[in-house]
């Protein structure tokens, strides 16, 4: 496994994608791997995309792949889609609007399914972030799956977050619940030229203009009108691209970006003590059939979920 | 918890417009339990092999019905083999007359589904010989 992880670090292609697919199917000797390659980690821009279904990630993230290469960055991208609750199969379809760079070696695409993530990502993220990181990659594009207003974990993985939002999806307050509209370093409102794009413009600029910005980075909102217009669609995607590196220049000057690095590591954290302490307990339980009689005592009510976890953790915890 | 899932690129090389069959099976196979890649029409040996090869597939579907599957099927097994990726299964499907099967399968081709394989002949023999590679 220690190879795997040296082989990736050394820009092996193969290897890399292996390690990624061993942190997908969690398979345990995969923790070694990571193991060599974390003190390695963190030299990457990470750049989250995130918005609702068919708001225009994947044709935006195909963009600023190709404004990057133009500015001679290397990228690595992250693509999630969802995985069925119903069969556990999932349809990735991010790729298909990146084709083009499929033969380009400094372009890297993996797509990831959640396999029951909740927070718009799969778990392979945080790890996988760290594999393309030690490739080399400059900029690590991670697209969520299409989210809803309260799927924001890429908050805890992204240096610069970028919300797409898209005209019609609601009135003024929308923009200012919390969740989703809390986490943008940079909105973009794409489809900019169908009806309700300017009035999506003034009420997210109006839940600016009412917030304060102790970070002293204001979000800035920019408008991309429809990619079927390739010339004015890449422009703005270039002004996009500057939004990134300048909201990266800041959080250096500023000393921010030990803050997101902060937010990962404790999220990384919380993620191996779970996988550590709390999975083999379930794993354990499910095993034994302990599982399913626990689930037929609550369905017939004799007995509650909190008396039951209190049990189980007298059993497994020694005190 | 361990555990391992069936990855599967499907693609279609070549001037074929036709991804009726394609996008079917992409939901079929999701519906079995798979993960599917689907990357769509009109793409290049270089590109499907430059993708199976990044996202870790344990399979390559390709559908061609344009006619030209004797050249596109056996180079995307080649360019498999080139980059020492030959233990991803290649498989085919589209209008193939008997008379080029068994050329296909000397070039690398592990199967090849006809109009009439149904959806769940070809899960099953995709259940029953692709292994996820450990």
């Amino acid at each position: 496994m220690e190879e795997l992880g040296k082989k990736a670090m050394a820009g092996d292609i193969r290897a890399a994608s292996r390690l990624i697919r061993n942190i997908e199917d969690d398979i345990p000797e995969t923790n070694r791997a990571i193991r060599h390659i974390f003190p390695y980690t963190g030299r990457a821009h990470v750049v989250g995309i995130t918005g609702s279904p068919g708001a225009g990630k994947s044709t935006i993230t195909d963009q600023l792949i190709y404004t990057m290469r133009q500015r001679e960055k290397t990228v690595g991208v992250l693509a999630v889609d969802p995985t069925s609750p119903f069969t556990g199969g999932a349809l990735l379809g991010d790729r298909i609007r990146m084709l083009r760079h499929a033969e380009d070696q400094g372009v890297f695409v993996r797509s990831l399914a959640t396999r029951g993530s909740m927070g718009g990502l799969s778990r392979a993220v945080g790890d996988g972030i760290h594999v393309l990181d030690v490739m080399g990659k400059d900029i690590i594009l991670v697209e969520t799956v299409g989210v809803g207003q309260q799927e924001v974990d890429i908050i805890n993985h992204a240096h610069t977050v970028i919300v797409v939002l898209v005209p019609g999806m609601g009135d003024e307050i929308q923009a200012i619940k919390a969740g989703l509209m809390e986490i943008a370093d940079i909105f973009v409102i794409n489809k900019a030229d169908r009806e309700g794009a300017r009035k999506l413009y003034k009420e997210t600029l109006n839940m600016l203009n009412s917030g304060n910005f102790p970070s002293g980075w204001r979000p800035p909102i920019l408008m991309l009108e429809s990619s079927l217009e390739p010339h004015s669609f890449a422009a703005s995607v270039e002004k996009l691209c500057d939004k990134i590196d300048e909201h990266y220049r800041h959080m250096v000057e500023k000393n921010q970006l030990q803050e997101r690095a902060l937010r990962k590591v404790i999220t990384e954290m919380n993620d191996a003590l779970r996988s550590a302490i709390l999975e083999p307990v379930l794993n354990e339980l499910a095993a034994t059939g302990e599982f399913d009689l626990m689930v037929k005592q609550l369905m017939a009510k004799e007995t509650d979920p909190y008396s039951m976890a209190e049990e189980i953790a007298k059993k497994y915890m020694n005190k | 918890m361990a555990d391992r899932k069936i990855r599967i690129l499907l693609a279609k090389p070549g001037l074929d417009g036709h991804d009726r069959g394609a996008r079917v099976l992409a939901r079929t196979f999701r519906d079995a339990g798979f993960e599917v890649i689907y990357t769509g029409c009109h793409q290049t040996p270089e590109q499907i092999v430059g993708a199976a090869i990044q996202e870790d597939v344990d399979m390559v579907g390709l559908s061609c019905l344009s006619g030209a599957h004797r050249y596109l099927f056996p180079e995307v097994a080649r360019q498999l083999k080139a980059q020492g990726a030959d233990d991803i299964t290649v498989v085919g499907g589209g209008i193939i007359p008997e008379q080029d099967m068994q050329d296909l399968y000397d070039a690398g081709l592990t199967a090849l589904f006809t109009p009439g394989a149904t959806l769940d002949s070809i899960v099953d023999w995709i259940n029953e010989n692709i292994k996820p590679r450990a």
